[in-house]
């Protein structure tokens, strides 16, 4: 349909970065690179600002967390879409999880504030430059990244938690008749973190 | 100075405007979210939006879950067109996956679909009306999105949250009874919809209130991420059923309505027209499935054990479904490692998923690409300047979910 391939892409990328970009994937058609977090800002105005690629649309920005990749724990993917001629691309830098520094991308698309607001509220990425670069989605008071993979999500099987209104534990029932179900009684208390058979 | 003296914040007394808090549950939010405006006199100085009252983490529970677990979360970001969520999940799997689904099921994905979006545009542009004044609208069209819920029940069991189809297709065949109530749809809806427009369309009262309110330009829509109806209402001929068709989408003749100037009003004529533009494709989809006979109408999924789960009656009779329910459902059916995004033109804009996978049963990150949630940040450039009571209608016509901006 178009001119514009993903093939050309990667060598108008490599002429102007050299080996600044690597790592070009096509995962299901989708032209995949990465670049060095501090190029982040002129990868993206490079995509933004050519004649020919015209990456002007900032489809979604999110992250992932990678623990076991020691220094370069943290993700930021941008999804970019060049909307005249229909092409998709996706673009991401690592940073260490202990210096989460990277530059927002507000000054090139409106659209980056909130999207940057919601992975700092996550994954606790700063966005150097970012305007107001503050939780979105949980409390201000909260003092973790929640999607960070050292969170895990509670134990389906736990039977210590007094949780009345969604059918564990508590007094569940219609006047005097009463169950237990669920709540520790003191002859299972010995039983608790024991796998359930 | 006494010891009861209260203390006023600082500034309080020199300050000239006034704070107004609408929301977070104000009628006219129709929805859990909150804006705190500040006033001067009823002109709208600033706006701050505080979301996330219903932030439910679905894309950290989606990390525990496999695949058909996740279909239900889905349902809950736009719950005004819960298929479409659906399907669009549905699609990522099995692009991941690899399912290439039957023609069949692939019209029968898009009757839905185009059910649910003239469903959501039906009570976006009908509470329109009623933050203008004009209630009748939204009293009277109910009975249609009632009709539209009847099939969805009769397709899948349930209304709003639909949880409708399966990785490859639908739990079961389409009844009789759809069809029919389909086509009573297809008859009554466009003598319903004129009448609707005619009520507003050219309603003095109703242009007055809507047109030049809450306007953007192509390209700032373009800037914020617009996608769907309010970007082209702008002006942009953006749509995904166009630019990356899926489920057979390239099979339709159907327009993309656009508009000039981006106000309230244009986004109101173009959630009208694609209602009729839906209601077209239902009808040509309508037409294709009947041209199965025989066998080819009993299709309704992709021949693919290993994602499909088989139908109950199935699993009590026959011994492989029974093998395949039991690997399914205890999860020994690994997906394979890759890194997806796949979108779909939800009823309000570009609906992506953004699904990475190390191979497990569960997805290794989920990241939901949320319309609503990345136009409602324009809502403060949208507004200023406007009257209060602009404020209001410039959030309706958006059509903003909770569900959704918050997942």
């Amino acid at each position: 349909m178009s001119a514009l391939t993903n093939e050309y892409i990667k060598n108008k990328l490599t002429e102007k970065f050299g080996d600044q970009v690597t790592g070009f994937e096509e995962p299901y058609g989708m032209l995949t690179f990465e670049s060095p977090k501090e190029a982040n800002l002129k990868v993206l105005n490079f995509l933004y600002d050519d004649d020919t690629l015209k990456f002007r649309f900032l489809t979604d920005l999110t992250a992932v967390h990678y623990p076991n990749n020691t220094g370069k724990e943290l993700a930021v993917v941008y999804h970019l879409h060049n909307i005249e001629d229909n092409v998709r691309i996706r673009f991401k830098v690592f940073t260490a999880i202990n210096k989460p520094d990277v530059y927002t991308a507000t000054g090139l698309f409106s659209s980056a504030n909130w999207m940057e607001r919601e992975t700092y509220d996550f994954y606790g990425i700063n966005f150097v430059g970012h305007p107001n670069l503050k939780r979105i989605l949980n409390v201000d008071e909260m003092d973790y990244f929640p999607m960070r993979k050292e969170f895990p999500l509670e134990d389906q099987t736990r039977i210590d938690k007094d949780d009345e209104m969604f059918g564990r534990g508590g007094t569940v029932g219609f006047g005097t008749e009463k169950t237990t179900h669920g709540t520790i009684t003191e002859e299972h208390k010995g039983n608790v973190g024991e796998e359930i058979v | 100075m006494s010891e009861h003296h209260i203390k006023l914040p600082e500034g309080s007394i020199e300050k000239t405007t006034t704070t107004l808090n609408l929301g977070p549950t104000h009628p006219a939010t129709h929805g859990v979210m909150q804006n705190i405006l500040e006033l001067d006199g009823e002109r709208i100085v600033s706006t701050e939006q505080t979301i996330g009252y219903i932030h439910r983490a679905f894309e950290k529970i989606a990390e525990r879950r496999p695949l058909y677990q996740i279909t239900p979360l889905t349902d809950r970001l736009n719950y005004c067109s819960s298929p479409i969520n659906n399907m669009g999940w549905h699609l990522t799997c099995e692009k991941l996956l690899g399912v290439q689904t039957p023609k069949r099921v692939d019209y029968l994905r898009i009757i839905i679909m185009e059910l649910a979006r003239i469903s959501d545009h039906l009570i976006c542009n009908s509470i329109v009306g009623v933050d203008s004044g004009a209630y009748t609208g939204f009293l009277y069209v109910m009975q249609y999105r009632e009709l539209i819920y009847e099939i969805y029940e009769e397709v899948c069991g349930s209304r709003l949250t639909t949880n409708i189809g399966r990785i490859g297709g639908f739990e079961r065949n389409f009844n009789d009874i759809a069809f029919q109530k389909l086509e009573k749809f297809l008859n009554e809806y466009p003598r319903v919809l004129k009448e609707f427009e005619n009520l507003f369309t050219r309603n003095r009262i109703f242009m007055e209130r809507t047109i030049g309110a809450g306007a953007i330009s192509g390209e700032r829509a373009l800037n914020y991420g617009f996608t769907g109806p309010n970007l082209r209402a702008a002006g942009v001929d953006y749509d995904v059923r166009v630019h990356s068709p899926y489920s057979s989408y390239e099979d339709f003749q159907f327009d993309i309505p656009v508009g000039t100037t981006g106000d309230c009003y244009d986004r109101f004529l173009v959630r009208n027209q694609e209602m009729w533009q839906s209601l077209s494709i239902i009808e040509q989809a309508y037409r294709k499935v009947q041209e199965f006979k025989g066998a080819e109408a009993e299709i309704y999924h992709a021949d693919v054990p290993e994602y499909y789960l088989p139908e109950k009656k199935d699993v009590y009779t026959k011994m492989e479904a029974l093998i395949w329910h039991f690997k399914i459902i205890m999860g020994e059916i690994d997906m394979p490692a890759g890194e997806v995004y796949h979108s779909v033109e939800g009823a309000n804009g570009e609906l992506g998923f953004y699904m990475i996978s190390d191979g497990g049963r569960a997805p290794y990150r989920l990241h939901f690409r949320r319309p609503c949630f990345i136009y409602y940040q324009a809502y403060e450039e949208l507004t200023k300047g406007a009257m209060l009571s602009d404020a209001i209608i410039v959030m309706s016509s958006l059509n903003l979910i909770a569900g959704e901006m918050d997942a």
